[in-house]
């Protein structure tokens, strides 16, 4: 696809997410609501991507939006602060947390650090479990009011979302956060950092033979994926008004493996793919969700086997062959 | 002579029960071409990894200009201009030829990551001189003709180069080529030892290990000798010939091919 191409499809997309969809779901609450968690769940899937992109599997992304749930959760209650800065103190609290399991953690390799990244999400549910104190418990934190109003000046930039219609709220602050979380992945991809992060995915040794600090580019991935997956969690709870230590499970931190795998790894959009195609489709089958463990693991396995670079991978009519975003070949012909 | 720029001394690594390098001693001068020889699994390949920081050495000091880089983390080394290829060739297989060199002038970057994210003009400078300087080490090394190859598609004879041209692309100070002319025929490592002369000739002191006898002779300055990971023989090339101790090792060892 040539350039111009691919802008004139990424404004048709966008219209469609942003006025097409939105003005004619008005009345769908229901249906808003299925496609602003379809975006959230992008963004928290997004980091799992980047961790690929890396050359690790996390399985461990439910436990950053648990932490960053219930961050936002105690902040809001408790400490009385504005959703708003509860969205950002999520988000800090879950890169601090990274960065401080990230060290060690991201030593292992392979079968190893997916083991171990697994088990946290175990951890975070227990921890919610275990600090009643804090976190109140299996009871979970409930009743959280809905995000207030963001004035600059007179001028207010963000209505209160108990004055309007909160559906329409949530789903354009769930597209905000996805465009802005996918422009951030975008440009990571598409600048030195990408290729420093593609060097450390192909080989972690060649890269410190020339100077490359590997262990702290791979925290660096990490918090950036930690972010996105705290405030993804936060931005969820303020959905729900509501947080329980099962909001985000085991099930969870593979669902968004998956919405990576079947998206494809090798482009940014894969993980955007993978949860909106894979997440609304579920929601349209009412009537399968009791077999929606069973159906996932088919998929994921059907996607291992025939569709190893995921959907985008797919033969458009319009489609060359899929490239993992080289500068240089994207402004050919 | 020329000044000292790296003191090996007493050097061990030991994998449980075997001491792979066994106390080996010896200094590396600035911009010689120094080769270590030996049979297989005699430590060369450990020797390097030790002095660029990718083992710990379990006793024993690396001095470098000065100062002691033995327990520094390997891109630090890397930082202070002593740069390792590998015995394997070792490239980023899914990147082309020039992107491989390209990433691989890291160290000379001016701006910071979140330059390299907003696209700054010193992270735009930076990306140009990349370019330019990467094709410039890979046409010098003969690989200007594949530079928009893939990696993984190119011919085998290429790999050896594209490795040498990564170690380049980090401008070294020393540079340690773990047996550059494996699998070459003999045109090509006539080339390619022309290439080693000329990067020499750049100001890179050479360290090499490398088991083609003819090519080690020809190209060596000096020449360090390891045995079951001993040091056994240091010294030129012609005194390493006639020297007893070497003989007797390769010739106790019925699979070498060594021409001495
Ligand atoms: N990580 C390791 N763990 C255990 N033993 C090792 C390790 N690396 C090397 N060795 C052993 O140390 C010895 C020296 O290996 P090294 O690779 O340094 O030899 P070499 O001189 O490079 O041989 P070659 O000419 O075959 O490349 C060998 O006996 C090898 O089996
Ligand atoms: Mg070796």
């Amino acid at each position: 696809m040539s350039k111009s191409k691919k802008l004139a499809l990424l404004a048709v997309l966008l219209f469609v997410y942003l006025v097409v969809l939105p003005l004619g779901l008005r009345d769908k609450p229901y249906f808003l609501g299925v496609i602003t968690t379809a975006s959230v769940l992008s963004v928290i899937s997004a980091g799992v991507w980047l961790i690929f992109y890396i050359g690790r599997i996390n399985m461990g992304q439910g436990a950053f939006a648990l932490v960053g749930g219930y961050t936002a959760a105690i902040l809001i209650s408790k400490c009385g602060w504005p959703f708003w800065f509860a969205l950002i103190g999520a988000g800090v609290a879950t890169v601090v947390l990274s960065i401080l399991i990230g060290l060690p953690l991201l030593r292992l390799k392979g079968v190893y650090f997916s083991m171990i990244t697994l088990s946290l999400t175990e951890t975070a549910r227990l921890a919610a479990q275990s600090f009643p104190s804090i976190t109140n418990g299996a009871k979970g934190v409930l009743n959280l009011p809905l995000p207030g109003a963001i004035k600059i000046g007179g001028f207010t930039l963000v209505p209160d979302f108990a004055t309007v219609d909160k559906h329409l709220a949530f789903y354009y602050l769930g597209a905000v956060m996805l465009i802005v979380g996918f422009a951030v992945l975008y440009r990571i991809v598409n600048s030195r950092l990408g290729w420093l992060f593609r060097s450390l995915q192909q080989n972690e040794d060649l890269a410190s033979s020339f100077g490359v600090n590997v262990p702290r580019l791979r925290v660096i991935a990490f918090a950036i994926c930690a972010a996105f997956a705290g405030i993804g969690g936060a931005f969820f709870i303020a959905t729900q008004q509501c947080v329980y230590p099962a909001t985000f499970t085991v099930q969870d931190s593979t669902n968004y493996l998956l919405y990576c795998f079947l998206g494809g790894l090798g482009s940014v959009w894969g993980a955007i793919a993978g949860s909106f195609v894979l997440f609304i489709s579920f929601e349209m089958l009412q009537g399968l969700r009791e077999y929606q463990p069973l159906i996932y693991s088919l998929i994921m396995i059907g996607v291992m086997l025939w569709l190893p670079n995921g959907l985008l991978s797919l033969k458009m009519p319009w489609s060359r062959k899929e490239n993992t975003s080289l500068p240089a070949e994207e402004e050919d012909a | 002579m020329s000044s000292t720029l790296m003191q090996i001394q007493n050097l061990t690594k030991r994998f449980g029960g075997l001491a792979a390098v066994n106390d080996v001693s010896f200094d590396v001068n600035d911009g010689e071409i120094l080769s270590i020889i030996g049979p297989n699994g005699a430590g060369k390949s450990t020797l390097f990894k030790l002095i660029s920081s990718f083992l710990h050495a379990s006793s024993g000091k690396v001095i470098y200009l000065g100062e002691e880089i033995t327990s520094m983390s390997p891109h630090k080394v890397a930082r202070l201009g002593v740069i390792r290829t590998f015995q394997e060739t070792t490239i980023f297989r899914e990147m082309t030829a020039l992107e491989n060199v390209v990433v691989a002038h890291h160290l000379q970057s001016t701006a910071t990551l979140t330059g390299f994210f907003f696209g700054t003009p010193a992270a735009r400078g930076d990306e140009a001189r990349f370019r330019e300087s990467a094709a410039e080490i890979l046409d010098y090394l003969g690989l200007g003709g594949v530079k928009d190859m893939k990696a993984s598609n190119l011919p085998h004879g290429y790999l050896r180069a594209l490795g040498i041209a990564i170690g380049m692309a980090a401008r070294p100070r020393l540079l340690l080529l773990d047996e550059p002319f494996a699998g070459m025929n003999s045109d090509e490592t006539r080339h390619a030892i022309e290439m080693v002369r000329g990067i020499r000739e750049r100001g890179v002191t050479v360290l090499l290990v490398e088991h083609d006898m003819p090519a080690v002779m020809n190209i060596s300055d000096r020449i360090v000798v390891l045995n079951f990971g001993k040091k056994i023989a240091e010294g030129t090339p012609a005194e390493i010939q006639s020297n007893e101790a070497v003989i007797e090792a390769y010739l106790g060892r019925e699979d070498e091919e060594v021409g001495i």
